[in-house]
């Protein structure tokens, strides 16, 4: 593998990892929104108890992400940062808001809702804005005059395509969460929150799985070099579809741990995270070598080889220090049963 | 306005607003750690009680440094894309290693704050250890980019291209440790500050409460003990910075000192306003020879004087006030902790006289302001310059226009969230107060932190 392969592929990583913990942190935000006023269920309850720890872990990775872009590519930097000012600080002051506005609902108990309704809506519209950059990428909104580049936002919030990746962060931020609640549930044996989160993800399954086809549609028409390398990775569009069932039929298996409700939470989470990997792998590897289609590539943006050597000692370094901590942060939050358990949180 | 000079003051209002709750964020994990030892060492369950209530707090500011950090680093590639190629191809890595002192300390606070009632004494101990070592290395990683933005190294620039790149050259550029020491040092002594400032107002107004008044008492005595520590090192430590800029920046020490001629005994110029008129310091006291003797230790040292540089490169002249108005503060809270020393060991007396607790009162909000004042006297004292004679700021800023909205929309929400934060703590230990804790904690110690 060369240099700049060996670095997109941890940037995509990063942005895989983000993406999947940046939907369920989102949702969980907007579903402890939602149920915040059921008394009787643990929804919120149980929303809550997957947020407290993990947000600020979450909110790293954002970091992580646009550290890597710049050091790795610092080329791409320069376009994108010109380009991105304004939609990419409407980003930063809504992220502001929302987990500022999270910790504070957590210590204000009175002013709990209010607070909850601010996180929980600007939560929601944040990964509408961040996939905003995908379409970016793909060409046609990026005009150069007098050698200034400038993002074309009337051409974006006019184009069909823009929408299909707002829907779908949308719906797959509600789906993915539901269905990861879902299985947090059942862990914590909270079985009415379980038959809540379920059937939340029965429903917003199928909705994200046809903004994905919306994608593809619009893309046909917009970023046709991207639909034509994407069909040559024809066979893991139909793997990620193919998971799609499994995590559907696991959502009908009998459960394993209790009698009266249905589904294998587990099984299903895992199948739709490896659907999401098999369709952004197509989606990845069918968008090189452009970065920004069709100025920047992942050769023409890279870094200098020295600083890249050093960069590569430095991520095996921290993932060494880092592995054990993070095995350490899972044990105590996700497989606990005594923090799963316990009737409130924070 | 033109965009740079808006380009300027947004980034600008970021860092003066992150740079309040990430300071807070280095001294305080490490003032929980001092009461965490000293409650596994007396056994006296104040300081658990101490150590609770701070973490509480922590978890409110983080609420506020964490987003606002994200601004500022997400800020840097959007408004200055132009250095930031400099620093990607560069000096990236800080920032990269930074990201893992980040996400230490984010797993062990969230350790720290949810698991503490699950996890062992020990354990805890060491969570907020981490915490403590991931906040400061996070400081000084960072610190370490505006290091070298004043003294660059490893890399050269010829006919625009970056060429003989060595990323760890650049790491350890020179003024990498004096640099990082000094803001590390005095973050701990404006966390150790700001605990005892709320101390002892509590203790003027809790004076009929013996127990509150006594955990308040050990609240001041803490504070101090570190405060007084870290404001000597961090004097010690900025005669350093200075003697470096002395060395590599000659014409912002000039600048910090209103000097315009090149001279060997040089004098001191404390107080008073640089007036580019006369080319003097108007209404300042001097000491004669001192600023020599203080930057290269001998009175015979020749300090460079303003009009050794085209005018274009001087930075601007209100910079002396703000480097007095931090070595200032710096001597002042010097001064209370080693007054506050006497009083307390050597003269044995129990209780502070009215006045000195007033001083302590006001060292919090006065250290705070000594680091606003120290990063705008070094980021300002620095222009027109992004990278010390390599790059100008106005090459770097971002071609895009319309700034000026921005800059009203980010004002506006630092300032929402600076006050709610303020109503959110206040509202909280109102709810709370410490008199519940100490109550509770006297017949039960089992879960000090599942509130
Ligand atoms: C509580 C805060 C505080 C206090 C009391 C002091 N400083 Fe400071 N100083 C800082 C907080 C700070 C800072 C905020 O951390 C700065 C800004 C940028 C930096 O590197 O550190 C700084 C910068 C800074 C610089 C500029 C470095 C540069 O431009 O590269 C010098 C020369 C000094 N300091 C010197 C001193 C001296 C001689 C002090 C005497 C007591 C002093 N400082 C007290
Ligand atoms: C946290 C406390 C800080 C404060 C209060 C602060 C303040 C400022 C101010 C007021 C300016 C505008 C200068 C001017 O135009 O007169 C500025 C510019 C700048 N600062 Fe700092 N700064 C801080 C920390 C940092 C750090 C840690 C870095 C390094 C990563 C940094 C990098 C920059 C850059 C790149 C600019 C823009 C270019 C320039 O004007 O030179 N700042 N800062
Ligand atoms: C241009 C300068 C700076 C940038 C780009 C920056 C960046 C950041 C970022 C991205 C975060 C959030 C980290 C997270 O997501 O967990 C953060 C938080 C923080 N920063 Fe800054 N920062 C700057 C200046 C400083 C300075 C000068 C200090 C120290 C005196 C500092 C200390 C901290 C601390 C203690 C936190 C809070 C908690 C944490 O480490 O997660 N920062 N900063």
């Amino acid at each position: 593998m060369t240099n700049e392969l060996i670095a997109i592929t941890l940037l995509w990583g990063f942005i895989f990892i983000y993406a999947v913990m940046a939907t369920m942190d989102f949702g969980a935000g907007f579903w402890s929104m939602v149920y915040m006023n059921r008394e009787k269920t643990k929804a919120t309850n149980i929303a809550n108890r997957y947020l407290s720890p993990t947000w600020e872990v979450t909110n790293v990775f954002i970091v992580a992400i646009v550290v890597a872009l710049f050091s790795f590519f610092p080329g791409a930097t320069f376009l994108l940062g010109t380009v991105l000012l304004i939609p990419g600080s409407i980003i930063l002051l809504l992220l502001a808001i929302r987990s500022a506005f999270l910790v504070f609902a957590h210590i204000a108990k009175e002013y709990k809702k209010a607070l909850t309704y601010i996180s929980g809506i600007s939560g929601i519209i944040i990964p509408a804005l961040l996939i905003s950059v995908l379409p970016i990428t793909h060409g046609g909104f990026i005009e150069t005059v007098d050698g200034v580049a400038r993002l074309r936002m009337d051409k974006l919030f006019t184009s069909p395509h823009e929408y299909a990746f707002i829907g779908f962060a949308i719906s797959s931020t509600l789906f993915l969460s539901s269905l990861l609640l879902a299985d947090y549930s059942n862990a914590a044996n909270e079985l009415e929150a379980y038959q809540i989160y379920r059937r939340d993800a029965l429903i917003l399954g199928p909705i994200s799985l046809l903004m994905a086809l919306f994608i593809m549609l619009t893309m046909q028409n917009e970023a046709a070099w991207l639909y034509k390398r994407m069909m040559n990775y024809f066979p893991w569009i139909i793997g990620s579809i193919a998971m799609f069932f499994v995590a559907g039929i696991a959502l009908f298996l009998p459960s394993t741990k209790h009698t009266t409700v249905r589904g294998r939470p587990r099984l299903a989470v895992v199948a739709i995270v490896v659907q999401y990997f098999f369709a952004s792998y197509a989606y990845g590897k069918a968008h090189l070598p452009y970065m920004i289609y069709p100025d920047v590539t992942i050769q023409s943006g890279f870094t200098h080889p020295n600083t890249f050597r050093a960069l590569f000692i430095s991520y095996i370094v921290g993932f060494v220090i880092l592995f054990p901590g993070f095995i350490y942060f899972w044990r105590l939050f996700m497989k606990d049963k005594r923090y799963l358990q316990q009737n409130d949180p924070s | 306005m033109d965009d740079l000079v808006i380009a300027r003051s947004l980034f600008g209002t970021t860092m003066a607003f992150h740079i309040i709750f990430a300071t807070l964020g280095v001294g305080i994990p490490l003032m929980v750690l001092f009461a965490e030892l000293l409650y596994q060492k007396t056994k006296d369950r104040d300081y658990a009680v101490m150590a609770n209530r701070w973490t509480k707090s922590l978890a409110v500011l983080l609420g506020v440094a964490i987003p606002s950090g994200t601004i500022a680093g997400v800020q840097l590639s959007l408004l200055w894309p132009g250095f930031m190629e400099v620093i990607g191809r560069v000096m990236s890595l800080p920032f990269q290693i930074e990201i893992y002192a980040f996400f230490v300390e984010a797993l062990f606070m969230s350790i720290y704050v949810y698991a503490a009632d699950r996890i062992s004494s020990w354990m805890r101990i060491l969570s907020v250890t981490l915490v403590a070592i991931g906040a400061s290395a996070s400081a000084i990683l960072i610190t370490n980019v505006h290091a070298f933005e004043g003294t660059p190294a490893g890399f050269r620039i010829e006919n625009g291209e970056i060429v003989d790149v060595d990323p760890w050259a650049a790491f350890f550029n020179p003024s990498f440790f004096v640099t990082a020491g000094h803001v590390v040092v005095s973050a701990f002594m404006t966390g150790a500050f700001v605990i005892a400032s709320i101390a002892a107002y509590k203790m003027l107004r809790e004076k009929h409460n013996q127990r509150v008044y006594q955990f308040h008492r050990k609240a001041l005595m803490l504070g101090l003990t570190m405060g007084g520590i870290f404001s000597l090192l961090t004097a010690l430590n900025g005669h350093e910075s200075a003697q470096l800029l002395h060395e590599y920046q000659p014409e912002k020490l000039a600048a910090a000192e209103g000097l315009f001629e090149t001279q060997s005994h040089a004098p001191l110029a404390i107080g008073g306003y640089t007036d580019r008129e006369t080319q003097s310091v108007k209404w300042s006291i001097e000491i004669p020879w001192l600023l020599s003797f203080l930057a290269g230790n001998s009175f015979d040292t020749v300090i460079r004087g303003l009009n050794d540089f085209p005018e274009e490169w001087w930075p601007p002249l209100f910079v002396h006030t703000l480097f007095n108005a931090m070595v200032g503060i710096g001597m002042l809270l010097l001064l209370f902790s080693i007054i506050g020393f006497i009083w307390n060991k050597i003269m044995k007396r129990n209780t502070f006289p009215r006045p000195l607790m007033w001083g302590f009162i006001a060292a919090g909000p006065l250290s705070m302001l000594a680091i606003e004042f120290g990063w705008i006297f070094a980021c300002t004292g620095r222009q027109p310059w992004v990278i010390y004679r390599m790059m100008k700021t106005a090459d770097a800023v971002t071609q895009t226009g319309n700034l000026a909205m921005l800059f009203i929309l980010f004002t506006i929400v630092y300032v929402i969230l600076g006050i709610s934060v303020v109503l959110v703590l206040r509202y909280y230990f109102h709810r709370h107060p410490v008199m519940n804790e100490l109550d509770k904690h006297s017949n039960d110690n089992s879960s000090n932190f599942a509130q």
